[in-house]
């Protein structure tokens, strides 16, 4: 005998939505095991088949860290705040590497599972959450690496570091945010597909991840923190380099990454009703 | 005192046809919406309303079954009560947990074992991990593939998929079950399992909602019925007098002859028509029931030695009869006047589409030989074998093989 039933069970209403759609809590926290579901198929799609498996979330960090050691560092000369390039890049590209992969991942979601949009009924707005997920494991992988590399390039670990959950969280709502609107759109419009590399090399550039916020031209500051990777970026350099305390442009990033989680949410809200109708 | 479990009231699903299709891109989009500012009253796009007005309610533990031709909304019924979609206008709602089948097997991954998609998918369907575990030895029991169980699915034959897929869901346990078509798959055996499954889950006290075009599985699991017809309820009550009307319905517009006459010499063709036992006229019949096929003619002039045939061909393009009066010695008629002629047909064919092909002519001349001249539809189970074209009952006979010889009469030499 199943518990809703009888006397005790609520209706369920589905009807025309007028306005903006309130995010129902309740019901998320109630399916969040076919979240963890969907992410774990996702992780385990993803292994079965590759070779090297893991190796590959070691492996391409470190080229990609080596290339821009020798392109910015001793090519361009990009500065790195006195702690050594290649952790200090290898920083910024971990939490880069986590949101671009993450909001990629989202973009798809949708119009990569069509029969889950069609054919049953879940809280839609688990399927671009759960899609992040699985690339928490190349970041775990990437931290650990990190965390082996920092000492061996002379720089101390301090007591901050234990800020990290704060920054791979903050960095999350952003891949949350961003992958909402970016999946919202991909159900809409065919071209999001190419439009999303485009945008996130151009993202790429604009974030600290090879270069330093400090050489960003100081008039220019506040608007570029509107990125809210800086924030996220600086802050784990803070943590783990002892780079300096990114200050009013953390703020400024804090509220921008929130107000797109905001949008984000709201627009994915909007739209999902349509969904089946149009996927 | 059970109150109901499902309420729709007024429910209306428009599609926009041409909008909100995602082969946009959003320069499409962009110029849409300059066009539009622009000539604002331009602003109409063909519309299709899948579902009007519908209203129905149906108490706890009932089970309801929808019957209507392909595109009278049942789908979109279903995806409004499992809201999948939402209604355009009106309000659904249901009371208890709702599990929606509108496909079996939704979100297996070919990568993943057999085990790991049996948790995906009750997972999708809305089982909570600990009920799956439970339920993890009777679904594997069900689907009848525990030696493959840690083989990814891709290597499952298509029958085997079907299974696995079919027992997650046949041990759902929802308050209210929602199936569309999903038992039109699989063999016979399985069927059979399926239908006996969807039995118990009534008997067990759910609701079931439950669409289908095999009628005589809708007539066997629901008490109650509603016909769709263009996105409207044409009639709601008994399961087996809805199910008569919408067969009924299918008032035949007259086949290829239709009521258009052909004149062949001194014949003249009415019609061709499909009758059932009650005399009505159809195009869709049931297929446990007898029909006659009735020719309505004139002889302008006595013609001797007029003679007809009426075969009958499937949708392989098999004939599967072929009667003439000259085989039989029927007494013919010669004329002049206007005949009405019925061929009888025992319940012997399987389900399927049907054409009906006349030839008449006397045996020196064709009049005429018209291949098409009316179409009808069987409808019902296709009980044992869907491939067989014929239900003949024929009759069998088992001897032993190794009785004692008759005792043999002594040679007579």
């Amino acid at each position: 005998m199943t518990t809703t039933r009888g006397g005790a069970s609520r209706w369920v209403e589905n009807r025309p939505a007028r306005g903006l759609r309130r995010l129902d809590l309740h019901e998320l926290w109630a399916y969040r095991e076919l979240a963890g579901f969907l992410a774990l198929r996702d992780l385990k799609v993803k292994y079965k088949q590759a070779v090297f498996g893991v190796a590959w979330a070691i492996v391409q960090p470190l080229a990609t860290v080596a290339v821009f050691t020798i392109v910015f560092n001793r090519l361009a000369s990009v500065q790195s705040e006195g702690i050594p390039y290649p952790v200090y890049a290898l920083t910024g590209l971990t939490l880069w590497t986590y949101v671009s992969n993450g909001v990629n991942r989202a973009t798809l979601s949708l119009v990569g599972n069509p029969a889950l949009v069609t054919k049953v009924y879940f809280p839609r707005i688990l399927a671009p959450i759960a899609s992040v997920l699985p690339a928490t494991v190349d970041l775990v992988v990437s931290l650990v690496l990190l965390g082996i590399l920092i000492p061996v390039y002379g720089v101390a670990l301090s007591g901050t570091a234990l800020t990290l959950p704060i920054w791979v969280v903050g960095a999350t709502t952003t891949a949350i945010g961003v992958g909402l609107i970016f999946g919202t759109l991909n159900v809409r419009y065919r071209d999001v597909n190419q439009a999303i590399a485009f945008f996130i090399q151009l993202w790429l550039f604009l974030s600290p991840v090879a270069y330093a916020t400090s050489s960003v031209p100081e008039n220019w500051k506040m608007m570029y923190s509107l990125n809210p990777m800086v924030g996220w970026i600086d802050g784990l350099r803070w943590a783990m380099l002892g780079a300096p305390w990114p200050g009013l442009g953390l703020l400024i990033s804090v509220v921008s990454s929130l107000v797109i989680l905001t949008l984000g949410v709201a627009y994915f809200q909007t739209a999902e009703r349509r969904f089946a109708d149009v996927i | 005192m059970v109150g109901p479990a499902i309420e729709m009231i007024d429910v209306c699903k428009r599609y926009l046809l041409g909008e909100l299709r995602r082969n946009d891109s959003i320069r499409d989009a962009l110029s849409r919406t300059v066009s539009r500012a622009l000539r604002p009253a331009s602003r109409s796009h063909p519309e299709v309303w899948a579902l009007r007005d519908v209203s129905l309610q149906l108490e706890e533990g009932r089970a309801l079954g929808v019957v209507g031709r392909n595109g009278a909304g049942k789908s979109t019924l279903l995806k409004i009560l499992g809201r999948i979609t939402e209604p355009t206008q009106g309000m659904s709602r249901t009371k208890g947990r709702v599990a929606c089948l509108l496909e079996v097997g939704t979100g297996f991954h070919p990568e993943l074992t057999g085990r790991e998609n049996v948790f995906l998918n009750g997972a999708i369907l809305g089982m909570s991990r600990r009920e799956i575990r439970q339920r993890f030895d009777a679904i594997v029991d069900f689907s009848g593939v525990e030696a493959f169980l840690d083989t990814p699915v891709k290597r499952y034959s298509s029958g085997m998929q079907l299974r696995l897929a079919f027992a997650v869901a046949a041990h759902l346990e929802p308050d209210i079950l929602i199936v569309d078509e999903v038992l039109a798959v699989g063999d016979f055996e399985f069927q059979k399992k399926c239908l006996r499954r969807m039995a118990e889950v009534e008997k067990e006290g759910r609701t079931v909602v439950f669409v289908s075009h095999d009628l005589e599985a809708i007539a066997r699991l629901c008490p109650s019925a509603v016909w769709l017809e263009k996105g409207s309820i044409q009639q709601e009550g008994s399961a087996t007098q809805v199910i008569d009307s919408y067969l009924a319905s299918a008032v035949s517009e007259g086949g290829a002859v239709g009521n258009e006459l052909i004149r062949a010499g001194p014949l003249l063709l009415h019609s061709v028509a499909i009758h059932d036992e009650a005399g009505r006229r159809l195009d869709v019949l049931r297929r446990d029931a007898r029909f006659s096929i009735t020719v309505d003619l004139t002889l302008e002039e006595r013609l001797p030695g007029f003679d007809l045939a009426l075969y009958v061909v499937n949708s392989n393009g098999v004939r599967i009869f072929d009667e003439a009066w000259s085989d039989q010695g029927t007494k013919r008629p010669e004329g002049p006047g206007r005949y009405t002629v019925a061929l009888t047909v025992p319940p012997i064919l399987n389900v399927d589409e049907y054409r009906v092909g006349l030839w008449s002519g006397t045996a020196y001349e064709t009049l005429v030989h018209q291949e098409v001249t009316a179409v009808f539809r069987l409808e019902g189970s296709v009980k044992r074998r869907p491939d067989r074209a014929v239900e003949l009952m024929l009759p069998w006979e088992v001897i032993p093989a190794h009785q004692p010889a008759p005792a043999q009469p002594p040679d007579e030499l």
